[in-house]
């Protein structure tokens, strides 16, 4: 297999020690696997998340975006920008796509990037890491690796907002993608397709200023995981890794529920199928700990 | 008012500017001022973002409402009210629109717009986390989670911020020993190398869009 080059736009969120970095270990160990090289855009800054708009504004979230594709069309040139973040992707596509359609919003972008002597010349393309995967490589040629298929893990398919709308996986729906569940099936475990809360919205940011609100979301994500027989949540997205694993024990405390559900990030599992380790799979990152698939990823190979 | 007393205001208040300016016609103040604004007379009232909004329950002016009351020339109500950051940015509303509205960010933009004009709720929490958030990576380029954690917990004086503390030790704990939250985040954390590249990029993009905005750039 040829060795993929893509310039990775990490995020603030995957960084080392930060709130998702059991994500990126499990996306090094995948791309391993892939043999897909993954270089940082150099000096890479914050994409401004969607909460930024509000002391952020429109252009200078535009201008910070454009600084990072500034940067990969000159360090990584040709290279498409593949973010693993759903916020980073979102923030990234929707500046790229507002400044293809207005030659004024791309002046003044270009004219706040000239002051870090900085140009965007408009030539890069911006990917989510599950696009990667479908895509470059599809369902198939991620099959092919699979030496612990998952058998008999039950995974409710929670793919959430900011992965799916409002761009998504071309091809896939907005109120009941597939690829998500296609990924588990790929490796092995069992997709309860019928799981009703794939794409509801568990708070995003507002996790943090209306915790009541958000948690309320994210009740409903958990409790019909369970309803369903999932034994185990996965998604795309950090945020809702985050807001859905970390709130359950707030959730228990006040309202009296007993979640105990492990979120794991399709990496993870795509991590352990091909014969990873607990630890290349980032498992002892989780807060719920994820003891099934702890044990797939310790038994040996078949 | 005697005419230069009225333009000294307006120097000094925006908000006193646009209305000058722009007197009963606050859909062109928005076509003209607000991110994405030139879409809100394409609303056909038809509802659908209203009842696909997950935080509906907790507004009192749906994205439906505020475009027929823009249109209606309701500034203050539309520009004071809290309805917009109620936004989880979940685009929801966006998809599901039948005249494919960019509904999420006429939102965020008034809110944006209200924000910077100084009209924006007070203590709305939402606006004031979306503050600190921005604040927070701005500072270094990428985010300091814990500082923003804190400075969250604590925005309502060190009493509150440690009741909140306490009552999200566990969480926290659980963060530091899965290797998810960095203690050592307080004293420095991730950086950029071209911080003052990064600064002046922000303060440039900020200079031009207060310009549009009719907002000095103190």
């Amino acid at each position: 297999m040829a060795k993929k080059e893509y310039a990775f736009y990490p995020g603030c969120s995957s960084q080392l020690k930060a709130s998702a970095s059991n994500y990126l270990t499990s996306v090094g160990s995948m791309c391993k696997t892939l043999d897909v090289k993954l270089t940082e855009i150099p000096d890479w800054n914050c994409c401004g998340a969607s909460v930024g708009y509000c002391e952020g504004g429109e252009l200078p979230r535009l201008a910070i975006n454009a600084r990072n594709f500034a940067l990969a069309e000159t360090h990584l040139p040709g290279q498409d920008i593949v973010a693993t973040c759903a916020a980073c992707w979102l923030g990234a596509r929707e500046t790229k796509d507002r400044l293809d359609a207005s030659s004024q919003l791309m002046k003044e972008t270009n004219e706040a990037l000239a002051a870090a002597g900085l140009h965007y010349k408009a030539e890069v393309n911006i990917r989510h890491m599950v696009e990667v995967l479908i895509e470059d490589f599809g369902y198939e040629q991620l099959k092919k690796p699979v030496v612990k298929p998952l058998e008999g893990v039950k995974f409710a398919g929670y793919v959430g907002c900011q992965t799916n709308r409002p761009f998504g996986i071309d091809g896939e729906s907005f109120e009941n993608p597939m690829y998500l569940d296609k990924m588990v099936e790929t490796v092995g475990g069992e997709a309860l397709t019928k799981y009703d809360q794939k794409v509801t919205c568990c708070g995003g940011a507002l996790a943090f200023s209306e915790p009541e609100k958000s948690q309320k979301q994210i009740r409903d994500i958990v409790e019909s995981a369970y309803d369903h027989g999932a034994e185990m949540i996965v998604t795309p997205c950090p945020l809702c890794q985050a807001n859905v694993e970390v709130y359950q024990s707030e959730i228990n405390k006040k309202q009296g529920t007993k979640f105990a559900m492990p979120v794991l990030y399709y990496s993870q599992l795509l991590t352990v199928a091909w014969g990873g380790s607990a630890k290349d799979a980032g498992l002892d990152g989780q807060l719920i700990r994820a003891t099934k698939l702890e044990e797939i990823a310790a038994k040996s190979a078949k | 008012m005697t005419t230069q007393a009225n333009a000294v205001r307006e120097m000094d208040d925006p908000n006193a500017a646009a209305l000058a300016r722009y007197r009963n016609n606050f859909l062109r103040e928005v076509e003209e001022r607000v991110e994405e604004g030139e879409w809100v007379k394409m609303c056909m009232q038809c509802g659908v973002c209203a009842g696909s909004c997950p935080f509906g329950a907790h507004w009192e002016h749906s994205p439906q409402k505020l475009f027929m009351m823009i249109r209606a020339g309701q500034r203050d109500a539309v520009l004071r009210s809290d309805a917009m950051f109620m936004c989880t940015s979940c685009y929801n509303c966006v998809v599901r629109c039948p005249r494919q509205l960019p509904i999420t960010h006429i939102i965020h933009g008034l809110a944006s717009y209200a924000h910077r004009l100084g009209i924006a709720p007070k203590g709305q929490p939402t606006r004031e986390f979306a503050t600190l958030f921005w604040n927070n990576f701005a500072r270094k380029g990428r985010v300091n989670e814990l500082k923003l954690t804190l400075a969250h917990y604590f925005k309502d004086g060190i009493v509150a911020g440690i009741k909140t503390g306490l009552a999200m030790k566990a969480v926290g704990l659980g963060l530091l020993k899965a290797k998810r939250l960095n203690p050592v985040e307080i004293v420095g954390g991730h950086a950029l190398k071209d911080l003052k590249g990064f600064h002046a990029i922000i303060a440039k993009a900020r200079e031009i869009e207060d310009r549009k905005q009719g907002i000095s750039g103190k």
